[in-house]
């Protein structure tokens, strides 16, 4: 028997796919130079790199959580029999924080419980004390005094941890680019740090620095504390906070993704045969792009929830059912945003159709469909690749205000805008519980800077004139 | 500089908008930030809130808290609760006594009071009403010199200029009499409004089922848009007596009559009214009984615009109802019975603003703008700590300000249902689903769940039968659940989960998992899902069913589709919880009744609970009178209820109010929504209050300004710089 | 000209009948008559006969878009489709499934939506135009880097952040405006104020970086060069040149949404408690009421042709040479 099948959620399948066309295209484009130019200038931007060093740790954490499995259950009675929990790598690796559930809210780092409760004492009275956390700082004896020693060494070993990795993963990098150079290792390392690289290595160093020097101290000490407290039934919010970014990363570019194909056909379409076929697009995305976006949405997501319940039986578990409601939330965001892109993509068809080679295919007779394909769609893939990466952070933003409104991902599904609505009320709190939304946004202000960030160095790389989105 | 650079215009805006910020709010000397017009600072007014705009204002129509709120105090039906006595005591309001039921044999013979059940076949209510009681000033009396009716027969040219009831100039009033109860009887009936209660009365008020079915022959065949008129109508178990009294004929034995008749369905509306506002170009205007009511409460709804704001105002004719001189042992302590005698009501004007969200309704009470509060589980610890005994006082900082606490115990219950139909947890598995859903009920730990999710603000169930209702016990030794506690130390202890796991082992699903296919466990729960607090609501009851090793799947759904289910009967455990309508067990016991089965007769039963004893039990308690014998019979059904655990007894919650200390006479009722009459002001202090809580803060906006202004001082300096280099670049 | 708009205006309306028939199949798939009467009648003792009797009387117990039993037009026209969509081409738009009057609410609600975001928006406009002018003015020193750092920071928070933190530090411990809440006439200004305030914080982000590219790009022009070099100082040359020609794409690319102001700001509107078109929306949504949310998207539609249409106007206004084709 296997100790756990693999589970592929429809989005998970998604986002692998992504990733293979992804190392695809990236290896495609190695080989063709004219290619290949603008992602170099991209990766010339120190912040073009830094965010995308940043993204990538995100990214892979976002990967971690798309691999899913269930487990299997203890043998009884010779057959073999499987958890109905769907639980992904990223839930494996941080099962210590996700089974140490306290019982409500504690403060980062805490010891004790952020409300009083009522227990007995030894003589029998009752009193309002801060109890101990069932996990958090439990190793402890005495709290009071051990605390500050415990924590400050177990950051600082964190602390030294991440400077090791750090130095590691950089001379690494400075290894592989030596190889490349032919030039020795200390050669490169001086180069980066003086800046005379091609690549600003420099800038790639001092973002995995900070990100070394965050993470170290965290995972040291996460095994042992709530570093980032814990919410009202007492779950850590570091978890949920890791957890958001699959959701915040799936909607981000499946969103995008699943409309591509139409946008892409139906942009190239309109400009190119112009007429009625022009005609009849131009109608489509207008019509659509005229109905409010959120009015759209809503009603779409009203539409999915009642497609579940009336079909439950092929969701059988909280995971699929929250998994086709993202996804389904992934499609309606992605047709209330592709006709911008459709409309630029039509744009640079009507352009690209007088251009003299075009023209010569013409003469040559060769058919529309393999005009479009092979040189039209080419010429337009940076229009594409722009719109993607701007598109990301607005919809990673859509997301949260959706999720207010009640028509966002499913409520059981952990994400910014689940944290953030199941948050606001605290703040009301005295003394206030500020964690969690203080969590909520710093990890989105991250995520989504650094996707903007990105995301200019890409657009920069490719054309810089181009203003893609009204989404702001 | 001469010139205003456009740099400068950030620090100019914001000190515009301080300057106009200063003009507005800081004259008259109320804090900056007081929502309400500086002029009504020191006036007679409440200040309360709404979250949700009522659907409907019509008493025929409204069937909820939220809309009680406003017409309860608006409409005078007959009958009313005692403010103060408990347990709940019916008084007369608009009636001059509670009416005794005269009963009846199937020929109509009176039969004594003593009469069995099986041979009542009627009972009669007489009620006489208050004479000189006159209703509120209102277009549809007003009256021209001549008096004839001015605006009961409106063309289109004078409805134009008018948006609002206020609009039209001139009012007037009229007594009440006992027509206008009668009235409303009939619009029970009334097609084109849907009463809740139509079914539900159809079957006890004599011929009130028959109107209702001619009446929708009647309106099929007139034209579109036109009214129906009920005066030619009549129910023909109710009659009209004389000028101050009417009679209404109930089928059978039925006691729960005397409850509905302190509730708006039985409240008088004029035919004026109706005539009023059925004329055309009206309802265009949203100019409806069901938006703007006339009754001869204590007040009258003068101001409504549910966007923002319902102010209620004192009804001018409204005479006669004093403040009672008795109530409960420790009232005249807490200084509730020191305006005994005092003519209703106290306060001028009450003023409703919607208010959606929690945090700004909380902060805006902790500044003085909103006179009372509820304790939502998010500022509980602000307000409230427990004493060294357990006891409840409010904290320091809650005394500071003047602060005081009032504790109920609501009149509802809430519990997690299983659906009797289902396969797996349901009547056809027999005693294994029992098993199961006790196990269940052992595992779901209601004492955590009240103290993470309520702090503590709910007291445990252990039957469906709230405190304060007749029928209820305490949890002691005798009354406990013993399927789900025991009792140790003195005190009910919820049983190991040991315990559940044996049940659940008993029931075929050792470990959660079946015995025969070492499949695992799977349970659905339907629910709504709504509010911050949801998610973590659920994450808790997933691990609750995870403790015994069963999964629960969550189907979050909306009410619609939730509704849907439990009328299908396809949900296999749902949320759901009542409050009372009345304060009598009957009204709690029904919603286990076979014959009230959701999936077969759309009832209230939506666990689709059928037991032959408990039904045949119901059926003799439904009207009997209080007494021992009632108790007895209550028990056993009770004993039922645990042994087959339809539903999972969760709470009954325990209501928190807070209030300021310049209110008067607040003493939470669970079944009157009409309190507002009884409560008093004192405005002064108030607005003293007000102006030592809210003195605004200046420094963090100057602080700004500066901010900004040295911000522009190196671009300034740049600015200037560079100014001069492209100028001399320029020559070159 | 005015045949070119008036193309333009039937072209608007054949727009408008697609999003109708679209968001009429969506919603009527979305909610059946029977679950509209439901959610409207309660949760208390509510029976099949009231369901009926209720959807009779709304005219949702008609065929959806055909009527077999009537004859000639009526076949057509007696369905829940004419009487539920069509008419909203005449601006009847009929009553809620509350039984409240659409229009009339529209038409009182309208208001309070324009006074938060019509503000708003000239602020937003004159703040984002002057920050973005002063990049441009900076550019390529310390100051304009940061601000666009500033920017990109800004465009990087979620707008609810914005009225969280604003709402607790503004209202909570400043006591400088009332938390929540509208009024009209004069008192509204305390009212409004933080929310217009937080509608321009939000915006700055995007807004002041696009424009600050259409600066750039202008300034980048032979003209502008031409201009320095006839010794122009660097104020007159941006404010008397650049501005002026860059106003042409800002001016042009805002014209669209000014229609869309009435619509409100759904988020802001509900947190504070401004009675708009906004909250309005919302309220429809978590309460179900289709026929609102139904009108709603064709109001959006509407309006947001109107901008289109506006768009188009504006571009022959400020550049004659654009011709109508």
């Amino acid at each position: 028997m296997m100790p756990f099948i693999v589970e592929w959620l429809w989005s998970d399948a998604l986002v692998w796919l992504l990733v293979v066309a992804a190392i695809g295209f990236a290896l495609y484009t190695r080989r063709h130079p004219h290619l290949r130019a603008p992602w170099a200038r991209v990766a010339r931007s120190a912040s073009g790199m830094a965010a995308a060093t940043v993204l990538a740790a995100f990214v892979l954490v976002g990967l971690m959580d798309s691999l899913h499995y269930r487990a299997a259950l203890p043998q009884q009675g010779g057959k073999t029999a499987y958890a109905t929990e769907v639980r992904s790598l990223l839930d494996r690796v941080l099962e210590p924080l996700r089974l140490t559930r306290e019982k409500t809210y504690s403060a980062p780092l805490a010891t004790h419980l952020y409300a009083k409760e009522t227990v007995q004492l030894q003589d029998g009275t009752e009193a309002r004390v801060f109890p101990r956390l069932r996990h958090g700082g439990a190793h402890l004896k005495d709290p009071q005094a051990d605390w500050c020693l415990d924590v400050a060494m177990k950051a600082f070993r964190g602390l030294t941890f991440g400077l090791l990795l750090w130095f590691v993963v950089a001379i690494g990098i400075c290894a592989a680019v030596a190889r490349g150079r032919d030039a020795g290792i200390e050669m490169v390392w001086r180069d980066a740090w003086a800046g005379r690289t091609e690549v600003p290595w420099r800038a790639v160093f001092c973002a995995l620095g900070l990100l070394c020097i965050l993470i170290g101290p965290v995972a040291a000490l996460a095994p042992y504390y709530h570093v980032l407290g814990t919410d009202k039934v007492g779950q850590d919010v570091l978890y949920q906070a890791l957890k958001s970014i699959r959701t915040g990363l799936v909607i981000g570019t499946l969103a995008t993704l699943v409309m591509l194909p139409f946008a892409l056909v139906l942009g190239l379409m309109a400009g190119y045969f112009k007429g009625w076929v022009d005609d009849l697009i131009q109608y489509l995305y207008t019509t659509l792009s005229s109905i409010p976006g959120v009015l759209l949405i809503a009603a779409a997501v009203l539409m999915m929830q009642v497609y579940i319940e009336n079909h439950a039986e092929l969701f059988p578990t909280t995971e699929i059912r929250a998994d086709v409601r993202l996804l389904a939330l992934c499609v309606i965001l992605g047709v209330t945003s592709w006709t911008g892109l459709c409309r630029l993509l039509r744009g640079e068809a009507l352009k690209l159709r007088e251009m003299e080679y075009i023209q010569a295919a013409h003469a040559f007779g060769v058919s529309h469909w393999r005009v479009m394909m092979r040189h039209i769609t080419p010429n337009v893939m940076h229009i594409v690749m722009i719109a993607l990466v701007m598109d990301f952070s607005g919809l990673v933003l859509a997301e949260a205000v959706l999720s207010y409104v009640g028509v966002g991902v499913d409520p059981s599904m952990i994400s910014f805008g689940t944290m953030i609505n199941s948050a606001r009320l605290e703040m009301a709190r005295e003394p206030m519980v500020w964690w969690s939304l203080a969590a909520a946004f710093v990890f989105m202000l991250t995520l989504v800077l650094a996707a903007n960030l990105f995301a200019d160095a890409v657009r920069d790389a490719f054309d810089p004139r181009l203003i893609v989105g009204g989404r702001s | 500089m001469t010139r205003i650079r456009p740099g400068s215009f950030l620090p100019i805006l914001a000190l515009t908008l301080v300057l106009i910020l200063a003009l507005t709010a800081g004259c008259g000397g109320s804090a900056w930030n007081n929502p309400y017009p500086a002029a009504d600072a020191g006036a007679n007014i409440l200040y309360s809130s709404f979250s949700e705009r009522p659907k409907h204002l019509d008493p025929v129509q409204s069937y909820a808290e939220n809309e009680f709120a406003f017409i309860a105090n608006i409409y005078q039906p007959p009958l009313q609760y005692h403010y103060l006595k408990r347990p709940y005591e019916l008084i007369p309001f608009g009636a001059t006594e509670v009416p005794k039921p005269v009963y009846l044999d199937a020929a109509g013979k009176p039969l004594p009071d003593s009469a069995p059940a099986e041979r009542v076949a009627y009972s009669e209510y007489v009620i006489r009403i208050k004479p000189g009681v006159k209703y509120q000033p209102h277009p549809a009396f007003a009256v021209d010199e001549s008096g004839r009716p001015r605006y009961l027969a409106l063309t289109a040219a004078d409805l134009r200029g008018i948006d609002t009831l206020g609009d039209f100039r001139y009012t007037g009033t009229r007594e009440l009499e006992a027509a206008d109860y009668v009235h409303q009887i009939k619009r029970l009936a009334h097609p084109r409004l849907h009463s809740p209660i139509l079914q539900l009365m159809g079957e006890y008020v004599v011929g009130l089922k028959e109107l209702a079915d001619e009446l929708i022959k009647v309106a099929a065949k007139l034209p579109e848009g036109a009214a129906v008129d009920l005066a030619p109508y009549a129910v023909s178990g109710v009659r009209i007596i004389d000028r101050h009294s009417y009679a209404v004929r109930v089928r059978g034995k039925y006691p729960q009559f005397a409850y509905w008749l302190a509730m708006p369905f039985f409240a008088p509306v004029p035919p004026e009214a109706d005539r009023f506002y059925d004329q055309p170009g009206m309802a265009k205007k949203n100019i409806t009984l069901d938006w703007y009511p006339v009754g001869t409460g204590p007040y009258m709804l003068t101001v409504n615009n549910p966007n923002r704001q319902m102010v209620l105002e004192r009804n001018p004719n409204y005479r006669g109802e004093t403040y009672p001189a008795e109530g409960e042992p420790g009232d005249a302590a807490a200084g509730l019975l020191a305006d005994a005698g005092k003519p209703l009501p106290f306060i001028d004007k009450v003023v409703f603003s919607l208010e959606k969200e929690q945090i700004p309704y909380w902060n805006k009470f902790l500044q003085g703008y909103y006179d009372a509060s509820g304790i939502g589980s998010d500022t509980f610890d602000q307000a409230v700590q427990f004493g060294g005994q357990g006891d409840i006082t409010l904290t320091e900082d809650m005394v500071k300000r003047g602060i005081r606490l009032q504790t109920s115990l609501a009149t509802s219950v809430f519990y997690l249902g299983f659906n009797m139909l289902d396969p797996l947890v349901g009547a056809a598995a027999g005693e294994r689903a029992r098993k199961l859903r006790l196990a269940v009920s052992i595992a779901v730990d209601q004492e955590e769940f009240i103290s993470i999710f309520r702090n503590g603000r709910g007291v445990p169930s252990h039957g469906p039968i709230p405190p304060g209702i007749f029928g209820y016990r305490d949890a002691d030794a005798a009354g406990i659940n013993p399927e789900v506690y025991e009792w140790r130390n003195g005190q009910p202890q919820r049983k190991s989960i040991e315990q559940a796991k044996k049940l659940l082992a008993e029931a075929g699903y050792p470990n959660g998992r079946d015995a025969k296919t070492g499949q695992p466990l799977l349970l659905h729960l339907d629910t709504t899902s709504s509010g911050a607090d949801s998610k973590a609501r659920l994450d808790w009851y997933i691990n609750q069913f995870a403790k015994l090793g069963v999964q629960l799947v969550i189907r979050a759904t909306d009410f619609n589709r939730l509704q849907d289910k439990l009328r299908r009967g396809t949900a296999q455990l749902y949320f759901l919880g009542w409050n009372a309508d009345y304060p009598d067990p009957e009204n709690f016991l029904f919603l286990l009744h076979g014959a009230q089965g959701r999936a077969q007769t759309q009832g209230e039963n939506a666990s689709n609970y059928k037991n032959a004893e408990f039904d045949q039990l119901f059926d003799r308690m439904k009207h009997m009178t209080n007494g021992p014998e009632r108790q007895a019979i209550i028990d056993r059904m009770v004993t039922l209820l645990r042994h087959d655990a339809p539903w999972v007894w969760s709470y009954f919650p325990k209501d928190y109010t807070l209030h300021h200390g310049w209110v008067f006479n607040r003493k939470p009722n669970q079944m009157a929504n009409n309190g507002l009459k009884y409560q008093r002001l004192d405005p002064a202090l108030r607005a003293q209050r007000r102006r030592e809580w809210n003195p605004p803060l200046l420094w963090p906006l100057a602080l700004i300004v500066v901010a900004l202004v040295l911000s522009a001082v190196p671009a300034v300096a740049a600015f200037r710089r560079r100014e001069r280099r492209t100028a001399t670049a320029g020559q070159r | 000209m005015t045949a070119y708009i008036t193309r333009r205006l039937i072209y608007g309306l054949f727009v408008l009948v697609g999003v109708n028939v679209f968001t009429f199949a969506l919603f009527f798939f979305v909610n059946s008559p029977d679950d509209m009467a439901r959610a409207q009648l309660g949760a208390k003792r509510v029976t099949p006969e009231a369901v009926a009797k209720w959807k009779h009387e709304r005219g949702y117990d008609k065929p959806l878009f055909l009527n077999e039993k009537s004859t000639g037009v009526a076949k057509l026209t007696d369905t829940v489709f004419f009487e539920k969509s069509a008419k909203l081409f005449v601006f009847e738009f009929g009553a809620s499934d509350q039984g409240r009057n659409i229009g009339y609410d529209i038409s009182t609600r309208m208001w309070p939506s324009l006074a938060v975001q019509l503000p708003a928006f000239i602020i937003g406009l004159l703040v984002y135009i002057s920050f973005a002018l002063l990049m441009a003015f900076f550019r390529a020193t310390y100051l304009d880097f940061w601000g666009v750092v500033l920017c990109v920071l800004m465009m990087s928070i979620s707008g609810l952040f914005y009225i969280i933190g604003g709402q607790f530090v503004f209202g909570k411990l400043w006591n400088l405006v009332p938390i929540s809440g509208y009024d009209t006439g004069f008192d509204a200004i305390k009212f409004l104020a933080l929310p217009v305030l937080i509608g321009v914080i939000s915006g700055i982000g995007s807004s002041a970086r696009w424009y600050r590219t259409i600066f750039l790009e202008e300034i980048s022009k032979d003209y502008v060069r031409t201009a320095r070099a006839k010794g122009l100082s660097e104020t007159r040359v941006l404010f008397r040149h650049v501005l002026q020609n860059a106003m042409i794409p800002i001016l042009t690319g805002v014209v669209v949404v000014i229609p869309l102001l009435f619509m409100g700001a759904l988020i802001t509107e509900s947190f504070f408690g401004i009675p708009g078109l906004g909250s309005y929306t919302i309220d429809a949504i978590s309460q179900q009421d289709f026929a609102i949310v139904r009108v709603m998207v064709f109001l959006g539609s509407v309006l947001y042709i109107i901008g289109l249409i506006l768009t188009d106007i504006s571009y022959t206004l400020v550049d004659p040479r654009v011709r109508f084709s």
